[in-house]
């Protein structure tokens, strides 16, 4: 796959060599470390430490059947790489499967999953498809008709996370991996800090959530830099899709994605720091959390009566769309009985097709 | 001087949807060489058709927005102030855009 590529003409100053080898020309500095490093040995660090977050946190067991959530994009396409390689090198014994979720987005997903497709073909990891369509009997290009583009994303965020697992369950994996990467994580420490969401909070820093739920979710990724997943999917020419979802154009401008990139350019350490952060956050033991029990409906698991699947999907099916957006969690019991939804201040919409759920 | 550019991660859409543009770019007026800050200020003007803002922010690229040199990090060869010379290839590659 990889082509001899010529030498660069020049790198950071004359002669200067790779910190690790001392023997070839630096290709990148690191942000992580700020080591200049050459292009081989950038590889062998970064394939390396995903090794070492992987081993230390426990994220697998030979034998396991572990899907990867695969959307054709940069992180899940250099994540189904670098698993597949490692799974190899390490004898870790496991079994990779490519899971995708077709939204039905005319123009964006079918493009998307065309890359999905190559990629099967081009690491041998097979690929099962759920859409939007075969589970909840709405496709988004027909949802957005109903909603039009306010709120949409905050339906297709939903339906997303539970396709990805009814997904999982169908391939009777152990184990869902997705490509969320270190910046990911910083973005959504900030965003539910920002929101004041506890629930949240104590999760998005977790390596592996989800343990006492359908199938657990990790985040391979979680210490990976998304400027060191672009750099090694460009200098190992990996196919990725990369476009922006038509229904949610300005997606890309949120808040906290901005600040964490500037944050990036002046310290780059800050994305760690951040996670770090994070991680220590402590919440007082008479905080109330919100009690995990199953939706009385489709059996998913759901904090209230109801999940909020079903609840987006009463409210399409019943030409009320509005059912069910804008309601803060946990505060009204009885809001299947309630009539009218109340206007409450929005979300901040931050990352693309609202997947702010870990 | 011939150079030749590719925009990367989404970012050819700023661009028509053409990923590789082989360029012919005139030396500024007085000066001996060419750097990165006036091509910058050069492909802002004649490459990028939409949503400038994606691409630059000030006077260099947006945050998100990586630049390699004949596939070199530019943060090593000195950012604005690299010097670009015949034949350079240097791509834009967006971390912004999703997938």
């Amino acid at each position: 796959m990889e082509e001899t590529a010529a030498k660069p003409r020049r790198s950071g100053g004359g002669g200067r060599q790779c910190c690790i080898c001392h023997e070839r020309r630096p290709a990148l500095k690191r942000p992580k470390t700020l080591e200049q490093i050459c292009r081989e040995c950038f590889y062998a660090v970064f394939e390396e430490e995903i090794h070492q977050v992987i081993v230390e946190n426990q994220l697998f067991k030979p034998g396991e059947r572990i899907g990867i959530g695969a959307s054709g994009g940069k992180d899940s396409t250099v994540l189904a790489y670098v698993l597949s390689e490692l799974n190899k090198r390490h004898n870790y014994g496991l079994d990779l499967f490519l899971l995708s979720v077709d939204e039905g987005i005319t123009g964006y997903r079918d493009d998307s999953l065309e890359t999905v497709k190559r990629n099967e073909v081009q690491y041998g990891l097979p690929l099962k498809i759920v859409s939007y369509k075969d589970l909840y009997g709405w496709t988004m290009d027909e949802i957005v008709k109903m909603i039009g583009l306010k709120n949409n994303c905050t339906f297709c965020g939903v339906f997303r996370r539970q396709a990805l697992d009814r997904g999982a369950a169908l391939l009777k994996v152990d184990k869902l991996a997705t490509g969320h990467n270190a910046d990911d994580i910083a973005e959504t420490v900030l965003l539910n800090i920002l929101r004041g969401d506890i629930a949240r909070l104590s999760r998005c820093t977790s390596i592996t959530t989800g343990e006492d739920g359908p199938i657990p979710r990790c985040k391979p990724f979680k210490y990976s830099y998304e400027k060191e997943i672009v750099m090694y999917a460009y200098f190992k020419k990996l196919d990725y899709f990369s476009t922006e979802c038509i229904y949610s154009p300005n997606a890309y401008r949120g808040f906290a994605r901005e600040f964490i990139k500037d944050l990036e350019r002046i310290r780059p350490r800050a994305i760690l720091d951040i996670i770090k952060s994070g991680e220590d956050f402590r919440i007082a033991t008479s905080t109330k959390m919100p009690e995990q029990g199953t939706c009385e409906r489709c059996g998913y698991i759901s904090s209230q009566k109801w999940c909020k699947a079903c609840v987006l999907l009463e409210g399409l099916n019943r030409g009320m769309p509005k059912l069910g957006i804008g309601r803060s969690r946990g505060l009204n019991s009885n809001q299947m009985k309630t009539d009218k939804p109340t206007s409450r201040t929005k979300s901040i919409e931050s990352k693309q097709c609202g997947s702010l759920d870990f | 001087m011939q150079l030749t550019v590719e925009f990367g991660g989404g970012l050819e859409l700023l661009c028509d949807s053409v990923k590789v543009h082989t360029v012919n770019v005139e030396v500024p007026n007085g000066a001996q060489k060419l750097t990165m800050r006036d091509f910058l200020t050069w492909v802002h003007k004649n490459l990028i058709k939409e949503r400038p803002e994606m691409f630059i922010k000030g006077d260099t690229v947006r945050p998100g927005v990586l630049v390699l040199v004949n596939d070199c990090d530019w943060e090593l060869s000195g950012q604005l102030e690299t010097t670009l010379e015949e034949k350079d290839v240097v791509v834009f590659i967006s971390t912004l855009h999703g997938g």
